[in-house]
């Protein structure tokens, strides 16, 4: 167990520079995910973290101890890929023990170690199985009991998930934050997929081009995001975006202007409206809120609730309806928001003004 | 009767067609197996002859018997070359599975400073003829003092460019993150290629060793210069001997060589299953 540091860490290749010096401290116990689009640094920071990466610039400490010069073995950390590199030579057994091969731990005691990271995962049976013999979520599990069994003070996760259907990526996602409740390790997990990062941290890293935009809870990110990109990134479906107005204190979007929402907070001006799509509602009703008309494009019933696609003034937006009302596609339907759901952005520089 | 009627219409309504383009395959492929296994028969057959039957070209002898065998083994020189060659074919091929396979991961999965050049270099003297070489061999060896040894005889095969090559073409394809999660797990570099990529290659390693061993064991030319004593000699510079001293004795030599196929197919038979398995993606997802 133990807290890693990263202070101004920089990774260079050649010409190009792939992390921007960043700052983060990742407390003892804390499931942190990285969360970014394609080539925003996230992976390139973990390999970092895991010493598979030399580090340009900066300091990375574990446990107080810098760590920049240290091989990976030297950190005692564990990783999981996102091939899940499990060795097809070896049993699902010797997979396992595979990670116990520096340990001075005597051969019965590394049997009982595999035995015990086996039951935990369900393995027990599967021991003297051969890789190809296992589905993907097995051979993923095999691979997380390679990281578990040796202790290590921290596991690194790089896109575990990524390639496991649909089902069994919510079944693992549960299955490894029970696996974090039980064992308490800090975990450091790379994703680019915000359901991950909002269903199974405690603290969420979003990075963009290399530099970390906003660190925070789910909730923190969800509610209070600090920019459009971090607005848009967490919450599926992602966050609405108008161009608006502020004129006379009074917030207009498209012509239509919020009479009941005091925006004297703000400059006059114009301004980037936000709303998430479980906060615009088709077939609410009207409240002194906010209020706009859009033509309907799509309609996506999902069952509980329904994805109700806009055309409001060429902009696309999506809106939520009960889920047994089906609107026409082609009609005019009038959407609302509770005052306090729209986001307002500065049109220019994209960063968060506040909420009205 | 109704009900077969029925059956035998059907299953001549699903046979396929013959077409023109299988029989010319089929024949052309018939013609080129006979051209492969005629001599390979006459080889047994002539073996199985005595020596008055040699000239005799019926492939089933008249009356076949194992004399020739009898007489080649108890010969101590057969022996004695029978196991120079697999001395020096079993040596050069652990060699070059050791020393091609460290060179090609290196050059596969690591990046250095001139890797790509000395990549190159190696690749050029693919192009170098044998006939070539053996003068600077020659001239290397007996400067060295490694004339007529098995040092001698096995020096050139060491390592081949050709090995390294196909070495290095299979390394690339083993993906990094196998390297990768074992550095984490604490081993060093040689383990890892020893523990982690050599068993994830075993289809090229099973192919190289077989090529390396074929080629060593039939090896002609460059052990009938280096050796001069006639306990060095290996099995096909032995054998041609038995044509050059005596008057040409068929069917010893057809006996020597039918005895020469069986290490081959040995280790044919024990390694092809490692070229056929590919083992490789199991525990990867693609």
């Amino acid at each position: 167990m133990a807290t890693i540091e990263l202070q101004g860490l920089v990774k260079a290749y050649n010409k190009t520079t792939a992390v921007h010096g960043i700052d983060l401290t990742i407390n003892d116990g804390e499931f942190v995910v990285f969360v970014g689009p394609s080539g925003c640094g996230k992976s390139t920071t973990l390999r970092m973290i895991a010493g598979l990466e030399d580090i340009t610039a900066g300091t990375l400490s574990i446990a107080g101890a810098v760590v920049n010069d240290m091989a990976p073995k030297q950190r005692n950390i564990a990783m999981v890929f996102q091939n899940y590199a499990i060795y097809p030579h070896m049993s699902v057994g010797k997979n396992i023990g595979f990670g116990l091969y520096t340990s001075k731990l005597s051969a019965t005691e590394k049997g009982q170690r595999i035995l015990e990271t086996a039951k935990i995962l369900g393995l027990e049976d599967l021991l003297d199985r051969r890789p190809s013999e296992l589905s993907g979520g097995q051979r993923q599990r095999v691979a997380i009991g390679r990281a578990m069994v040796r202790d290590p003070v921290a596991f690194l996760f790089d896109e575990p998930l990524s390639n496991l259907d649909a089902q069994l990526r919510a079944q693992m996602r549960i299955e490894i934050k029970r696996l974090h409740q039980r064992l308490g390790t800090t975990i450091v997990y790379v994703t680019h997929d915000q359901i991950e990062a909002m269903t199974m941290a405690d603290k969420i890293v979003v990075m963009r081009d290399g530099r970390i935009l906003q660190v925070g809870t789910p909730t923190d990110l969800y509610e209070n995001p600090v920019d459009v990109f971090t607005a848009r990134f967490i919450g599926s479906p992602s966050m609405n975006l108008l161009t608006g107005e502020i004129a006379g204190g009074k917030l207009s979007v498209n012509q239509t202007v919020a009479a009941g929402l005091d925006a004297t907070a703000f400059a006059e001006g114009p301004i980037s409206v936000g709303v998430r799509p479980h906060d615009l509602l088709v077939g609410a009703p009207t409240h002194a809120g906010f209020e706009i008309a859009g033509t309907v494009t799509a309609v996506e019933p999902l069952g509980s609730e329904t994805l109700v696609h806009l055309d409001i003034a060429g902009a696309e937006a999506i809106a939520t309806a009960p889920g047994k009302l089906l609107p026409r596609v082609g009609s005019t339907v009038s959407a609302t928001a509770q005052p306090g759901a729209l986001y307002l952005f500065d049109a220019q520089t994209e960063q968060a003004l506040g909420r009205l | 009767m109704a009900e077969m009627t029925a059956n035998g219409y059907e299953l001549a309504a699903n046979r396929k067609p013959i077409r023109p383009g299988l029989i010319l395959t089929w024949t052309v492929l018939l013609v080129g197996g006979l051209l492969m296994i005629t001599p390979l028969l006459y080889m047994f057959s002539t073996s199985l002859k005595s020596a008055g039957q040699v000239y005799d070209l019926r492939l089933i002898p008249l009356a076949p018997s194992f004399d020739n065998y009898v007489k080649v083994l108890s010969d101590g020189r057969f022996m004695r070359w029978f196991l120079n060659s697999a001395l020096v074919a079993t040596t050069v091929t652990l060699s070059n599975v050791f020393f091609d396979s460290l060179v090609g991961y290196t050059l596969a999965k690591f990046e250095f400073r001139g890797r790509y050049f000395i990549f190159l270099a190696i690749l050029s003297t693919l192009m170098i003829p044998t006939e070539m070489l053996v003068i600077p061999w020659y001239l290397m060896s007996s400067q060295l003092g490694w004339l007529d040894s098995y040092w001698g005889i096995m020096f050139p095969g060491m390592m081949t460019a050709f090995g390294t090559f196909l070495m290095k073409q299979f390394f690339e394809t083993v993906p990094d993150d196998f390297l990768e999660a074992a550095r984490i797990d604490g081993l060093n570099e040689f383990e890892i290629w020893w523990k982690v990529a050599m068993p994830l290659v075993m289809p090229a390693i099973s192919a190289l060793a077989i090529f390396t061993f074929l080629g060593n064991w039939t090896a002609f030319f460059w052990p009938l210069i280096v050796t001069t004593s006639k306990e060095l000699y290996t099995l096909p510079v032995g054998l041609s001997s038995f044509a050059v001293e005596q008057s040409i004795q068929w069917e010893l030599i057809m006996t020597g060589a039918a005895l020469a196929t069986i290490p081959t197919l040995l280790v044919f038979l024990v390694l092809q299953r490692f070229i056929v398995r590919g083992v490789m993606l199991a525990g990867l997802k693609g």
